[in-house]
């Protein structure tokens, strides 16, 4: 599949932030987007995942499902972690699990896959910043979907994140899926850049 | 319907567990019914008159100021944008919240109500018809508060102005809630028309609400 | 917004440009011969030279809720077509239609000094439009509250549209209210056996003040691309690379 975005426009608060955007992603490729603050990083990946509304162009998923929208088949991972601290770290990802309808069954892998099956039964209020990323990061993990869109996926977390991270991006790619990151720090896995908003 | 009951469940997890709103608002229903004496003076007369009147106001900003983070708390999380990407239609989400929040923060007020009406000098008969009349009616509450909890979102402020926008809107509910709570204590009205059209006025902002609400928040999203 | 979205308003404001001075025209010419009829119409036999406040009244109420439709239309503009001038007009509507609401009170209340005895009396229909003038209030204080326009605007539009399907609802609910705590409301007109000598002074003051609201209207809005404009050519300049 391929996740295509023609001639994208955005402009929020009255101020256009990036024009005359195109970009084209396969499957199994990730996409870096760079640029200095303001370029408009974050307005992207928010126009693919169907948060904002671009002033023109569009963006579109070729070879996908028919059925579902863009957003439908996408992984958004933002800035905030969308937890709820007064539920534990098992309950939280439950909920996603079921609210995003993925397959019933025990939670436990993914939270091991990121490291956090020892403390699942915690609230997560009691979580570090860099925990509380590789529980959003289950999530990805928990319900299967191609495109992920990933914004500073990396930031919160130290090295051993970094590399645990970069390792679930490699599988997910290899199994056909696909990444468009925010970032400005290397992701530790093949990427393509896109630069927008002129030099830094 | 898996998403909707998850939703459902998280939603009355987080309200009545510790750092959750539900139960202050039923602190804040007993204190404003607990204030009313020293306004209008300890007359068990009067109170007994008014005692419906207040009970009605006491759940009216009750419910209208347990609603200001409904959408806020989720949007400050993140977790909106991952509820408005969904593949379970957002009028759905807005409905299914509802509920939840009316069952944690709308409920408890009606349990409360035979307390508060011992307090203000409200007889058994008295007293089952305003729970009556608030079962009926606190949805229509809920659902028209949501409206102004989802412009809370766009707006980056609740409070205040919320209450400013959302409580003309329910006038009506008001008028026919403390209406047929009387009709039936006095028994000088009907009670059935009255209460007729408050369970009336619940179904449709069961429809105006969740769909005014998921417009908002599709709108209001940045 | 950027300069080519502003092509569409700036013929709006050249249109306007040429409209507006006569319209400003025909509404002051209507405006003093609807005043000087509703002067030489006869008193009523019972309410005396008070009657004459209806000529200023009914054109406000009136107005009061026709603004409130306007603002509707103007908000399927805004979130069905998504059209610039839409957003515009909503918000200039609101305080205007806000101030004929709260000349309709005014003069309400003035109408029911001599009937009533108080200035204020939980009438029906001045109860309505107490609660139409908070909405209107409300509606302005969300203007107010996003400093986005855009933003505002869409969230202005459904507030005014969950109005508009409530408005019906309130005006009811306060009839069936007002009829369960005092049967009889004494600010009652005639409606269709209304005298012709009372009739034709009234139709003019309605037209004159419609015209007045468009006139208003349309300044309003000339004045809102304007200040937009300004906001465009400032954020532009914040957004500028320092050199």
């Amino acid at each position: 599949m391929r996740l295509v975005g023609r001639r994208l426009r955005c402009v929020r608060g009255g101020r256009e932030v990036f024009s005359d955007l195109d970009f084209s992603v396969l499957s199994g490729e990730a996409l870096a987007v760079t640029g200095r603050n303001g370029a408009g990083k974050t307005s992207l990946l928010r126009l693919i995942a169907g948060l904002l509304v671009p002033a023109a162009g569009q963006v579109a998923v070729e070879g996908g499902s028919d059925e579902l929208t863009t957003a439908e088949q996408a992984h958004y991972l933002g800035h905030r972690d969308a937890l709820k601290p007064a539920l534990s770290v098992r309950e939280n990802l439950s909920f996603w699990r079921d609210f995003l309808g993925g397959a019933r069954g025990d939670t436990l892998p993914a939270l091991a896959d990121v490291g956090l099956d020892h403390i699942a039964h915690l609230p997560a209020a009691y979580l570090s910043a860099g925990q509380r990323r590789r529980l959003s990061m289950a999530r990805l993990l928990a319900v299967r979907r191609p495109i992920w869109l990933l914004d500073e996926p990396t930031s919160a977390l130290d090295a051993a994140g970094q590399a645990l991270f970069a390792r679930l991006m490699d599988d997910h790619l290899r199994l056909g899926g696909l990444i468009v990151a925010a970032t400005h720090a290397p992701l530790g896995i093949a990427v393509r850049d896109l630069r927008i908003g002129g030099p830094a | 319907m898996t998403a909707l009951t998850a939703l459902i469940r998280r939603d009355l997890h987080v309200a009545l567990r510790v750092g959750g709103g539900a139960l202050i608002g039923v602190l804040f229903f007993l204190t404003v019914v607990v204030l009313m004496p020293f306004a209008v003076g300890p007359d068990l007369a009067l109170l007994k008159r008014l005692g419906p009147a207040i009970l009605w106001l006491g759940a009216l900003l009750a419910s209208l100021l347990t609603l200001d983070r409904l959408f806020t708390a989720d949007h400050d999380d993140g977790s909106l944008d991952l509820i408005v990407m969904s593949r379970t239609p957002l009028e759905l989400a807005c409905a299914a919240k509802a509920l939840a929040h009316w069952l944690a923060a709308g409920v408890p007020l009606i349990v409360a109500t035979p307390v508060l009406g011992l307090l203000l000098n409200l007889d058994g008969a008295a007293t089952l018809a305003v729970a009556l009349t608030l079962l009926a009616g606190t949805p229509a509450l809920t659902l028209t508060g949501m409206i102004g909890a989802a412009l809370a979102v766009t707006m980056h402020r609740g409070g205040l102005l919320l209450a400013v926008l959302v409580l003309p809107l329910s006038i009506p509910v008001l008028i026919f809630g403390v209406a047929a709570s009387n009709a039936a204590i006095s028994g000088a009205d009907a009670f059935g028309a009255p209460f007729s059209i408050l369970c009336a006025l619940s179904l449709a902002s069961l429809v105006i609400g969740p769909v005014a609400a998921a417009a908002s928040l599709r709108h209001g999203l940045d | 917004m950027t300069l080519i979205d502003l092509a569409n308003p700036t013929r709006f404001l050249s249109l306007t440009a040429k409209v507006l001075p006569w319209l400003a025209g025909a509404t002051a010419v209507l405006l003093i011969v609807g005043l000087y009829q509703s002067a030489m119409a006869p008193d009523d036999y019972q309410q005396g030279a008070t009657v004459k406040i209806m000529f200023i009244h009914v054109p406000n109420a009136w107005l009061a809720m026709f603004v409130w439709g306007i603002m509707s239309v103007a908000a399927l503009g805004t979130l069905v077509w998504r059209h610039p001038l839409a957003d515009v007009a909503a918000k200039a509507a609101a305080p205007i239609g806000a101030a004929f609401t709260f000349l309709a009170l005014v003069t309400g209340s003035l109408w029911g000094r001599p009937m009533w005895g108080t200035y204020w009396e939980w009438d029906a229909r001045l109860t309505s439009v107490l609660i139409l003038f908070l909405m209107y209030l409300g509606l302005m204080a969300l203007w107010r509250a996003v400093e986005d326009p855009s933003r505002a605007a869409r969230a202005a539009a459904i507030l005014t549209l969950v109005g508009a399907i409530n408005l019906p609802i309130i005006k009811f609910s306060v009839d069936w209210w007002n009829t369960l705590h005092q049967p009889a409301s004494v600010m009652r007109m005639g409606g269709s056996s209304l005298d012709r000598a009372f009739l034709v002074p009234l139709l003019v003051m309605a037209i004159a003040f419609s015209l007045l609201f468009i006139t208003l209207h349309l300044a309003a809005m000339r004045n809102e691309i304007l200040r937009r404009r300004i906001r465009t050519l400032q954020m532009m300049q914040a957004g500028r690379p320092t050199v």
